[in-house]
């Protein structure tokens, strides 16, 4: 018996944790394409407010994790092939490994638009602790950072790197920001907060072209204005990793389609985090990653385990005004109710029957979460 | 008392506060709080916590 893991971000980590919890003998290999490092992912988009050099960040290397985990772990090593019937993949640089269970924890990759313009290959995104420490070297010197994507990494950078004393414009299509997550009222509460910091939005618009300039970059919009930076940074949205699975023959539709035991359509093949679609349902949130890994880790210790879902609520890292969400469950039915404050926002998202199914809260309104937690 | 803060999601534990609504009265000890509770807000476990200075 021996279980391996395809990916050592928080996914592969955090599986390969409660296996060991429940077993401490199986073997276990993890494969990674970079360089193993354990970090915690959310930690990227707020580290310049916690005073934190990206170095400070990672909290073991691959041959720590390895000791600690009891586990063979590869690095620098991309799986080019899996072969279900022989339960055996190829790698690039360790040869043939042979699982009885396999784990893809492959991750998200960040969606990329093309954009016309001599510096459009200098718009940056950050999805790893690699990327970011590029990033962080880049801003150094930057006073002025343009983001495109008014999401939540978006706002979250944004938020970080105004703080730090730089001019930061946001830029999207979207009528608001976070406009995937919020509702109206509580988006544009967030956007008053980080308007009061000096963050300057381009919204309703998106950019057409991307251009050095005798300092730095111009980026021209569709509505005719033009957005001047010394770093670009595109945060639109992620797309989970399908390449092996789809090498492999897996079902995927926008991830590597699973049921509630993270199973994929081949036996013994599983995917869990990011990557992962659970029974239609694509999160990239720590919360269900973390609570995927400890039913999968019964699972693959020989305790078939389901993913159940609770209540999940997003915390927003928006210090200008923060925001906790918990989106209704999909395909819920109901209407907002908002409850707007000088201090913050507080929506709450109710069916026909005066069920409570979601909210989304902000600034102080945020104090409120466990009671409405409890309320659903 | 003193503070814990979640690496991965930035929670605080403050023991003089507690987590009154998950059934942990204020002033419960860090180390009194069960091995197997979980990050309120990420659902991590008690060991990716680490001391916040107070």
């Amino acid at each position: 018996m021996s279980i391996v893991i395809i990916g050592t971000g928080m996914a592969g980590y955090s599986l390969a944790r409660e296996i060991r919890k429940i077993d401490s003998e199986v073997p276990l290999v993890l494969i990674t394409a970079d360089n193993g490092y354990a970090y915690p992912k959310p930690a990227l988009s707020n580290a310049l407010i916690q005073g934190k050099q990206p170095e400070q960040i990672i909290s073991a290397d691959a041959a720590t994790m390895a000791e600690r985990l009891n586990a063979v772990i590869h690095t620098h090593t991309r799986v080019t092939t899996v072969d279900g019937d022989a339960h055996s993949l190829e790698t690039d640089t360790a040869g043939t490994v042979h699982y009885d269970k396999l784990v893809l924890a492959t991750g998200a990759r960040p969606i990329r638009l093309p954009f016309k313009g001599d510096a459009a290959d200098d718009l940056l995104s950050v999805n790893d602790i690699e990327e970011y420490t590029q990033f962080r070297t880049k801003i150094e010197k930057a006073e002025r950072v343009a983001i495109i994507g008014p999401g939540l990494i978006g706002c979250e950078f944004a938020n970080d790197l105004a703080v730090s004393g730089r001019a930061i414009t946001l830029i999207g299509p979207d009528p608001y920001p976070i406009s995937t997550l919020l509702p109206e009222a509580a988006g544009k509460a967030l956007q008053q907060g980080l308007s009061d910091i000096g963050i300057k939005w381009q919204l309703g618009t998106v950019a057409e072209s991307i251009n050095h300039a005798e300092n730095g970059y111009e980026l021209t919009l569709a509505n005719g204005d033009k957005v001047q930076a010394d770093v670009m940074l595109s945060a639109i949205g992620l797309k989970p990793d399908v390449k092996l699975a789809e090498v492999t023959g897996l079902k995927t539709e926008r991830g590597i389609v699973t049921d509630r035991f993270l199973a994929t359509s081949q036996p013994d093949i599983y995917a869990l985090g990011d990557c992962a679609e659970v029974e239609g349902q694509n999160l990239p949130f720590v919360m269900p990653l973390m609570i995927g890994a400890r039913a999968l880790a019964k699972t693959l210790t020989g305790t078939p385990s389901e993913v159940v879902y609770p209540a999940m609520p997003v915390t927003i890292k928006t210090p200008a005004h923060p925001i906790v969400v918990a989106p209704a469950p999909r395909g819920t039915e109901g209407g907002w109710e908002i409850e707007a404050a000088t201090q913050g926002t507080k929506c709450l998202f109710k069916s026909a029957d005066g069920t409570l199914l979601g909210f989304a809260l902000t600034g102080e309104a945020v104090e409120e979460k466990a009671a409405l937690l409890k309320a659903m | 008392m003193k503070k814990y803060k979640c690496i991965v999601c930035d929670f605080i534990y403050d023991e003089a506060v507690g987590i009154p609504d998950e059934g942990i009265p204020a002033g419960t000890k860090w180390e009194d709080i069960p091995d197997d509770w979980e990050c309120p807000d990420c659902g991590t476990s008690k060991d990716d916590f680490e001391m916040v200075e107070v």
